[in-house]
């Protein structure tokens, strides 16, 4: 019986024993950091649907490999399929379709998409009915069994439970562009409390419609770059103007320390640390002051035991918005102080975009492969700096350097604020 | 494992429903000694009929109009229901318990703008360019606080801004199963020191065509009239939704005791689990969830809040399984709280878990909720009450609400 390791707290010690992503750069982690650290952009030009008359026309969105019409339910879940099955292989965890433990699923609330709803609204069977009313009239008429099971909130966890065969109600959550964290946090959070050993976190968004791209354009959060996809994302310039919209897929096998040693599992990496606090000020903005962001940090620090200096590598939110940059910077450079002065960040959304529900989860797994390549991403797009943004944000070219802990914010509307703080594996 | 476990208390409620507002009012009107008389609307969603929400005074718990003009009525209703909770438990207006006060929320979406969509789809129909004229309209009638009204983590974000609630905010998705999640989560955390105050919660609004929609995609929802849950069983079945907002404080027994405040009752037990819904698994399901609180129901009456929806065949699954009971030695008195509040989806299992508090604190159970002869009368003091609550879709879910061993509230 070997003796149980545990945290500065007397808890288990999570690990993660198991890495999966696909985003615009790639499929697998392999491509995805190898495109990093090469500085390329996964951006383009819109072609899923007509981009006329919209202000915003680039994402970094992922083909659509289904038969038929896009459905943003199917495309999410085909993403997160694939993150979820390198990672579970990588860990080397359970049994072909048996995961020893909960899932954890960031997911967008998507709502029936407008193909979809036209599709319905061009049936035969509502006759000359028109508006909901002919909706309803055909949805009646006809079998949309498919569209029941989709459109579920539910729908996408539980038809990844069903493949993975993990255990207990699956969870779908939502904290807006913080929800791939929160599900790294749900998932430490249950192994702490000795209900598992093992979660599997994932964050999946393949969202990139019509009406998303119209939405967050009403609230001037997105980029209006068309003319230069790749260097529309532009976190930390002096000329970056919101952010670029994205799809992709993160997954993490979480496992206690002591679970994963007694199987043999190769260890990635340690989540040493999480911190969260909500913000009362505005529904898209923080607090002027910044302190719920600071709160957020300061509390990852403490949940983690450790002191500002030994971070060495921030994975930032980094959308590429004036507001969000300009507040990350302050809430840093309050906690850190002349700690911030050495140490690099970096945003990866300056590559990828931003993947709004499976950022958390993509930068998480990025911040673990950081670890292992001693490799930073750099923030690319990056030729005039905010001249108000006074820290190393790695511009356009990798840096080397050996890192063992990494700090990754992420901060969402809704006054939603998560950070996690992962290191290499304790001696 | 670790230390001692925390008993989780209910310290806080805040209910508004079909039937009205407050624990006075539900109480009152489903102990009044008679079947009660839910309130159904016909006409505002036919054929479909739905419980709808009753007026409340949103500038009573949202007094700035600003907050106000960002929400829809979901959000209102669950901001409205999470400051009852907060004010009941007295945490209201306390900075520093709201500060330390976790808040997971069980949400669906906010309203779309059914006009709009309306419009949009006449104009997109009849054009030779459907693509094009798709995007021109989305950019013609979408407005910006539409958006954020719609967001489901929205509905944290506004009881954060209007309420004060700031340590961790959550927002779990998942139609009924969201909200057995969402206390399962806290009462975990509560348990094992994570956490010593949490408001949980949800809201729901029936009066929604593009909910409609999305329910009748399965052919889930009943036409015509108002009937009970158990009538509707041998009648192919169907579910018929209810507007309500549900928020609960749960908080640890020594934080509740140390600041001198009484519970309605304990959580003593939520488990939940899944399947994939082929015939007779969801009854396996709960049968194995059963023999997770069986050891805590001694044999002989036992009142019971069931969340059956309606739908078949797993309404008749769920009787069967609630029958069943009996050969434990249970002799189950069973209520359908959706035959009187409608499914309330993302509510309906908070509300239960309210309205079990309310028995246990008020020393007696509901009067049956219709004449189908399935539910059985309880003169009894209910010292425990089992809630059964499957998902119209998915999920399965057992809790079990009891009696601390101290004075409870609305006893004194």
């Amino acid at each position: 019986m070997s003796q149980s390791v545990k945290d500065h707290m007397g808890r288990p010690i999570i690990v993660v024993t198991g890495i999966g992503v696909v985003t615009s750069l790639g499929e697998g982690k392999e491509d995805n950091w190898r495109n990093l650290i090469s500085g390329k952009s996964g951006v383009r030009k819109i072609t899923r649907f007509p981009t006329d008359e919209l202000r915003t026309q680039i994402a970094g969105t992922i083909p659509w490999e289904g038969a038929g019409r896009y459905c943003a339910p199917v495309h999410s879940l085909t993403l997160a399929r694939k993150s979820a099955t390198e990672a579970i292989a990588q860990s080397n965890i359970g049994s072909s379709g048996s995961f020893p433990g909960p899932l954890f699923v960031a997911v967008s609330p998507a709502e029936t998409n407008w193909d979809q709803r036209m599709e319905i609204y061009s049936g035969a069977a509502a006759g000359n009915a028109t508006g909901y009313d002919r909706l309803m009239k055909n949805v009646v008429a006809g079998d949309f069994a498919d569209y029941y099971s989709l459109y579920q909130f539910a729908s996408i966890a539980e038809h990844l439970a069903d493949d993975f065969g993990t255990r207990g109600l699956p969870i779908s959550l939502t904290t807006a562009c913080a929800s791939g964290a929160t599900s790294v946090q749900l998932g430490v959070e249950a192994i702490r409390r000795g209900d598992t050993d093992a979660a599997l976190c994932i964050g999946t968004d393949g969202e990139i419609c019509e009406e998303m791209v119209v939405r967050f354009n009403l609230l001037s959060a997105l980029s209006t770059q068309n003319d230069d996809p790749q260097g529309a994302s532009k976190p930390f310039s002096k000329s970056r103007d919101g952010f670029v919209m994205a799809e992709g897929s993160a997954t993490l096998v979480l496992e206690s320390y002591d679970a994963a040693k007694a199987r043999g599992a190769n260890i990635l990496g340690v989540v040493r640390g999480t911190g969260e606090r909500a913000d009362t000020f505005h529904r898209t903005r923080s607090k002027p002051d910044g302190s719920a962001i600071i709160d957020t940090i300061n509390r990852s620090l403490a949940d983690a035991g450790m002191a500002p200096d030994e971070i060495d590598y921030i994975n930032a939110h980094g959308t590429s918005t004036p507001e969000n940059d300009k507040m990350e910077y302050l809430a840093l450079s309050e906690v850190l102080g002349s700690a911030l002065d050495g140490t690099p960040i970096s945003s990866n959304k300056s590559m990828i975009g931003h993947t709004l529900s499976a950022a958390g989860t993509i930068e998480a797994a990025i911040s673990l492969l950081t670890i292992h390549a001693g490799v930073i991403p750099p923030t690319i797009n990056c030729h005039e700096q905010d001249p108000n943004i006074l820290m190393d944000v790695v511009p356009n070219v990798k840096k080397e350097q050996a890192v063992n802990a990494v700090m990754s914010n992420s901060f969402g509307f809704g006054g939603q604020n998560v950070c996690l703080i992962f290191s290499a594996e304790p001696e | 494992m670790s230390a001692k476990k925390s008993e989780v208390w209910v310290t806080g409620i805040g209910l508004v429903s079909s039937l009205g507002e407050g624990p006075d009012t539900h109480w009152a009107q489903l102990t009044a000694g008679k079947t009660p008389a839910p309130s159904v609307d016909t006409q505002d969603q036919a054929p479909y009929p739905v419980h709808p929400i009753v007026d409340f005074e949103i500038a009573a718990q949202i007094p700035k109009r600003s907050d106000q003009r960002q929400m829809g009525q979901w959000q209102h209703l669950g901001t409205y229901a999470a400051g009852l909770a907060l004010d009941d438990a007295g945490i209201g207006h306390n900075p520093g318990l709201l500060a330390a006060t976790n808040m997971i929320v069980a949400a669906g979406g906010g309203e779309r703008d059914i006009e709009a969509d309306n419009s949009i789809m006449e104009v997109v129909s009849k054009s030779d360019n459907p693509g094009e004229q798709l995007n021109t309209c989305l950019n013609n009638e979408l407005r910006p606080t539409l958006f954020l009204a719609q967001l489901s983590n929205l509905m944290a974000g506004n009881i954060s801004i209007v309420h004060g609630v700031t340590d961790s905010s959550r927002t779990f998705m998942g139609e009924e199963m969201a909200g057995v999640a969402a206390v399962e989560t806290a009462v975990a955390q509560i348990q094992n020191g994570q956490g010593d105050i949490f408001l949980v919660g949800g809201a729901y609004i029936a009066e929604r065509v593009d909910m409609a929609m999305l329910m009748e995609f399965g052919h889930t929802l009943w036409q015509g009239d108002h009937e009970s849950v158990w009538t509707r069983e041998d009648r192919g079945g169907g579910m018929i939704m209810g507007s309500a907002g549900a928020f609960l404080i749960l908080e640890s027994r020594e934080h509740a005791e140390a600041r001198g405040i009484k519970p309605y009752a304990r959580i003593n037990k939520v488990v939940s689990d899944r399947c994939n819904r082929q015939a007779g698994a969801a009854r396996k399901v709960a049968e194995r969830l059963l023999e997770q609180v069986s050891d805590q129901i001694p044999e002989g009456p036992l009142p019971v809040l069931s969340g059956c929806c309606g739908v078949q065949p797993q309404l008749s699954e769920e009787h069967e399984f609630l029958n069943a009971l009996s050969d434990s030695g249970i002799n189950p008195a069973i209520r359908a709280v959706t035959t009187v509040l409608g499914n309330t989806l993302e509510a309906q299992f908070p509300a239960n878990v309210i309205l079990a508090s309310l028995a246990i604190s008020r020393g007696a159970f509901f009067d049956p909720f219709d004449n189908s002869g399935v539910e059985q009368e309880y003169a009894g003091h209910p010292e425990r009450i089992l809630i059964s609550s499957w998902g119209h879709w998915r999920g399965e879910s057992l809790a079990l609400i009891d009696t601390p061993d101290v004075p409870l509230r609305g006893k004194d």
